[in-house]
């Protein structure tokens, strides 16, 4: 087959979106943002709302999520996503806006606004990020970082008794009256990464309904932070993750 | 036609903010500029010019909210009184950074801490010398009256979009709380036509707009540190605005800003009437600051007395300006206390005519 043949568009099996940039991913191998902002990416272009959507990034791994995605963005201080999608919100109503956000931002230094904002049913989608670990920073311990879990802050694992529980931020924001539609989804297999793209998808268009936040979290590995290879942190991560972390729909619209 | 009106200063300030064509407010209550707010959600102004009014749940998440919004092209504003400015430092760094116009008031109260409800200029050096992190300066216009609270909002709307940098108006609970007539400006549209640096949606065939205050390069960043400064030596040579007060003849000078330096002219009236010749100076914007009339006034003058209601402040920069030429002393009283005319006169006969 020639490379015409190839690239000819009956034979084409797949494209990359408009919706990513040709710029090359920062992030490490076998991390699960770079299919994380695909999936995002795909679904904005499949609803055809590319002109019409405006994220926001977090401080963490993905600060220069404004890189990767073709769309308008803005970038936030850390933890403050929530509000600065909301500043966009009220003032474009009409627009489709997302943030973009690790466990560090979303689940520590901007709890109150990621709860406020979903209480207030703010129309917006919060994307979730949650790989248990301060990637960006080394490797610190997260809101999330697991019992007795390793890290750089947690050295011989995390002690629940003095450094607290991880926080099952995602249950807590499904019980409030302002969100419309709450799943937690991951990114580690085919399978997962199709149902995760349809929730991105459902959220994205939830919007325009006008009925609350869409939060979709992504329980993803940190190949660098847990110290293993990407293949390993898969494994580990469904060992151990899922079943603190269960994935599913956790609210779904009537 | 001219509306004149007996206001509360925090509410003529909040309908000078509908009527100057904003589009969002952002706020958080705290004593003593509620009343802001409070106006603002009685006036529903989504309803006479589309304007958007939300209590947010802290002073963090309103000045990142006014990020959000200004980031749009919108003229986005939130107030608020010391402690709560203090929280919005971060965020006005970020708006300076960024390069994106807004607008904060700080109905000031005494500190540090919580500190007292009663009114200060004890935010003087945060307002003006940074407060946040980073190079950067914004904007401050010191009101003294109500009427130059409505005024200065419109102004501060133009200059924030003038240079794409937040803009202060340094108020106190004094201007804040009392009421005085008003003159205000008609009506003026909300903007209709989004700048080129908002993020809007990407049209096609143009770059997505990045609105960011991060250069991971060094290189960048000084870069960015570059144009700021480029940006603020600009407004140092065009913005400066202040008012002299029989200042002709003068054998001595009180310099004071705000609510103290009308405290102040009244001292200035007495002390004429005993025949001591003193004039007033009085900053309108105290960054940038008027440096050169200062200095200029200076040569003329045998003593400078700089009137505040913080510990010694603003003293500071009338040193800088006098760089040497005669000599200055400061009087303020603070905690919320106000000095009275008869005090200011006295300081003045005590450390600058007898001292």
């Amino acid at each position: 087959m020639s490379e015409n043949n190839i690239i000819s568009p009956e034979n084409l099996v797949y494209s990359k979106t408009e919706v990513m940039t040709d710029r090359v991913l920062h992030y490490c191998p076998g991390c699960g943002h770079g299919t994380a902002h695909r999936m995002l990416a795909e679904a904005i272009d499949e609803l055809g709302i590319q002109g019409d959507t405006i994220g926001v990034a977090p401080v963490g791994c993905s600060v220069l999520a404004y890189y990767y995605f073709n769309v308008d963005m803005q970038e936030a201080a850390h933890g403050r996503a929530p509000a600065v999608a909301t500043g966009i919100k009220r003032v474009f109503p009409e627009k489709y806006v997302f943030t973009y956000q690790g466990d560090g931002d979303l689940a520590a230094i901007g709890t109150a606004e990621t709860i406020h904002a979903c209480n207030r049913g703010e129309n917006i989608l919060i994307v979730f990020i949650n790989n248990g670990i301060y990637g960006m920073t080394g490797g610190q311990m997260a809101p999330t970082t697991l019992p007795g879990m390793k890290s750089s802050t947690s050295p011989r694992g995390r002690d629940v008794k003095t450094m607290g529980n991880p926080l099952k931020i995602t249950e807590l924001i499904a019980q409030l009256p302002g969100t419309y539609f709450v799943t937690r989804q991951s990114v580690h297999t085919p399978g997962n990464v199709r149902k995760t793209k349809r929730a991105l998808k459902k959220a994205m268009e939830y919007q325009k309904l006008n009925k609350g936040t869409c939060f979709v979290e992504i329980v993803a590995n940190c190949p660098s932070g847990w110290k293993m290879t990407p293949v390993q942190s898969n494994k580990w991560m469904e060992e151990h993750m899922f079943p603190f972390y269960p994935l599913g729909d956790i609210k779904v619209p009537e | 036609m001219k509306e004149l009106r007996l206001m509360k200063g925090n509410e003529a300030l909040a309908e000078a903010a509908i009527r100057a064509g904003a589009d969002a407010y952002f706020g958080y209550p705290i004593t003593p500029q509620s009343e802001v707010i409070e106006y603002l959600m009685m006036e529903n102004p989504a309803d006479r010019t589309g304007m958007q009014v939300l209590q947010a749940e802290s002073e963090v998440a309103a000045i990142n909210m006014v990020y959000g919004a200004a980031g749009c092209g919108k003229r986005a504003m939130t107030s608020s009184s010391s402690p709560g400015i203090s929280l919005k430092m971060e965020g006005i760094s970020y708006l300076a950074g960024a390069e994106l116009p807004c607008l904060v008031v700080n109905v000031v109260r005494a500190g540090p801490g919580l500190g007292t409800i009663q009114p200060s200029q004890s935010d003087y050096f945060q307002a003006v010398k940074g407060g946040g992190h980073g190079d950067y300066k914004m904007i401050v216009l010191a009101p003294a009256t109500v009427q130059e609270s409505v005024d200065y909002v419109k102004l501060g709307f133009d200059l924030a979009f003038k240079y794409r940098t937040p803009v202060m108006i340094l108020s106190d609970g004094i201007i804040g709380q009392m009421m005085e007539k008003v003159e205000l400006f008609e009506q003026q549209p909300r903007l209709t036509e989004a700048p080129d640096w908002a993020t809007v949606g990407k049209k096609p065939g143009r770059d997505s707009v990045i609105v960011t205050s991060l250069q991971l390069q060094s290189e960048e960043q000084e870069k960015v540190n570059l144009r700021l400064q480029a940006k603020y030596r600009e407004i140092e040579k065009n913005e400066i605005m202040y008012e002299t007060h029989q200042c002709d003849d003068a054998e001595y000078l009180m310099v004071a800003f705000g609510s103290c330096a009308r405290i102040s002219r009244k001292a200035m009236e007495m002390a004429r009437e005993k025949g001591i010749k003193v004039g007033l100076f009085r900053p309108q914007t105290l960054y940038p600051y008027p440096y050169e009339a200062l200095n200029k006034l200076a040569d003329k003058v045998k003593g400078v007395l700089c009137v505040e209601m913080n510990a010694g402040q603003m003293v500071e920069d009338v040193r800088l300006a006098v760089n040497g030429k005669t000599r200055v002393e400061h009087f303020g009283r603070f905690g919320g206390m106000i000095p009275s005319p008869e005090e200011i006169l006295n300081a003045l006969e005590q450390k600058i005519i007898g001292g």
